[in-house]
């Protein structure tokens, strides 16, 4: 069992405006947990401030007891695809690779038990036969799957993904689920920031509904209802008509 | 062929060969990471910004070393500062930053040596490469090689993902100032040879001409490292047997192999690229017959 990660109070701003208000939640061993809200709601934002990654204004993370910062080598990242030259000069090996930097540490270089655990990374998500490839010559769905794969070989405990649905095809879905809830079934927390409101139910346990603040966190089947999302959406929700009142 | 003998001859121009060949590499090596990190502006504002540093090392009569390095680093903070406390963009703060700086130089060079060392400073001449500077570019390459290769993996994932990098606990800030402060010493380092103005294109121009043709960073690096060697060799020869500027021969020597790759790589030239195009409609149709 690893420790829960509690949330509280964080505030974010940008430029005096704040765009995270006063968030708080916490989620336990075992939890795959969807990010949820509207376009600006701060989703990605929130993520990069439990991450440390941005100034916050205040609040704090806890990882049981311990700072977020003293658990670094026990988190992994995958940033949204917009974020990533895909004309770097990389390889898609390579790229996996750099998932066992963490653990590697300074002045010490990747050796062949590290390469090795790289390949069977990238063969978790059925991707070994891109080894080689750059990766700008994959499809969205591959490219996702490879960085889904680097965040694998750091063995981290917490995972986060930014909007790692966007834009890609049905079977790399699937394949990238499928190993997100393998990895739940481990004792893993993993948060995924997402908008497409139809798979909510069926891909996470737990949710945080933000806009801007937080409108719910907890149990899909206690925040995924339609006063909530009405809240969290205004009319854009309406417009989508979904029935989440089930 | 007398280049050669010439070179066996004198020491001068053994110096210069020896110093060129090194600041080659480490523009090449430095140059690789300014390219991929989107900093090639960065890369030229620290070079001109040196340029009031070493004034006012002339002035006090110490190494240019030490003055073109404060304000080098003087100059990476400055636009650090500017761009992260307040609305203004980082390539408007460098802007500002390292005209402010350049034209402070060229009032405090005027002021303390005729013209003629400004355009050396300005343009290079390689063939006046004392022991003393040929020591310290070797001293200074070994320190940017030596960095390099120990930090490789973290030069690497903090170019490539950043945020990644910093989410693991590297000092992504640090690893920043780090290759500006190299940047720095590459750049005091080129000064005899290609000159404030036209370090730049030793910098940008050979690590682009490598970005052009290999899919891995370390190949790259190495790459850039040959194409800036090769360009400021063909840059001393000129300016030895021509009397030309070396600077301004070491960029366009630099360009020439540019655009080369540029037509003729294997993966993004343009030439090849044609070729394919045809290659492929020729062979569609073929296949429709």
């Amino acid at each position: 069992m690893i420790d829960p990660i509690t949330v509280s109070n964080i505030s974010v701003s940008y430029d005096g405006n704040e765009v995270v208000k006063d968030v708080s939640f916490s989620f336990g061993s075992g939890s795959l947990i969807g990010v949820l809200g509207p376009n600006g709601a701060g989703k990605s934002t929130l993520m990069k401030a439990m991450l440390g990654l941005i100034h916050k204004d205040q609040g704090d993370v806890k990882i049981g007891s311990k700072t977020v910062d003293s658990m670094r080598k026990q988190i992994a990242y995958v940033p949204q695809r917009s974020n990533i030259d895909w004309n770097f000069p990389i390889i898609v090996k390579d790229t996996v690779l750099l998932g066992t930097y963490p653990k590697i540490g300074l002045l010490r270089r990747p050796r062949k038990a590290d390469k090795e655990w790289a390949m069977e990374c990238l063969k978790q998500v059925g991707m070994e036969g891109f080894a080689n490839r750059q990766i700008g010559e994959l499809s969205g769905g591959q490219q996702q799957r490879v960085f889904l794969a680097r965040a694998l070989a750091q063995k981290a405990d917490y995972f986060f993904l930014d909007e790692p649905f966007v834009g890609i095809d049905v079977s790399s879905e699937e394949i990238i689920i499928g190993i997100l809830r393998e990895m739940r079934e481990a004792g893993k927390v993993i948060f995924v920031v997402h908008h497409d409101l139809s798979k909510v139910k069926k891909y996470f346990d737990g949710l945080v509904l933000i806009n801007k603040e937080l409108i719910d966190a907890g149990p899909t089947s206690k925040v995924f209802q339609s006063d909530n999302m009405a809240k969290a959406y205004n009319r854009e929700f309406m417009i989508d008509g979904l029935e989440v009142s089930m | 062929m007398e280049f050669i003998q010439d070179l066996m001859t004198y020491g001068f121009l053994q110096k210069a060969l020896i110093t060129s060949i090194m600041v080659g590499i480490i523009c090449g090596v430095i140059g690789s990471f300014i390219v991929l990190r989107g900093m090639a502006l960065m890369g030229d504002a620290i070079s001109h910004a040196v340029l009031p540093g070493v004034a006012i090392s002339y002035m006090l009569g110490i190494s240019y070393f030490y003055g073109a390095v404060f304000t080098g680093v003087l100059t990476a903070f400055s636009i650090g500062a500017i761009s992260q406390n307040s609305r203004i963009k980082n390539d408007s703060s460098i802007g500002i930053v390292f005209s402010a700086f350049f034209a402070l130089g060229i009032i405090l060079i005027t002021q303390a040596k005729s013209a003629t060392d400004l355009t050396q400073i300005l343009f290079g001449n390689v063939l006046s490469v004392r022991s003393s500077d040929m020591w310290l570019t070797l001293i200074i390459g070994a320190i940017v090689i030596l960095v390099v290769v120990l930090f490789f993996k973290e030069l690497l994932v903090s170019s490539f993902d950043e945020t990644m990098a910093a989410a693991y606990g590297l000092k992504t800030r640090l690893i920043h100032y780090a290759i500006m402060f190299l940047l720095t010493l590459v750049t005091v380092a080129s000064l005899q040879t290609v000159g404030v103005i036209l370090v730049v294109s030793l910098l940008i121009t050979p690590a682009s001409t490598a970005y052009l043709l290999t899919n891995r960073l370390s190949i790259m690096v190495v790459l850039a490292a040959f194409f800036g060697a090769v360009s400021s060799i063909t840059g001393l020869y000129f300016s030895f047997l021509y009397n030309m500027p070396s600077g301004p021969v070491i960029a366009l020597a630099a360009t020439a192999i540019f655009v080369l790759a540029f037509l003729f790589s294997p993966k993004q030239g343009l030439v090849v690229g044609m070729f394919r195009k045809k290659f492929k409609r020729k062979s569609m149709t073929g296949a429709t017959e």
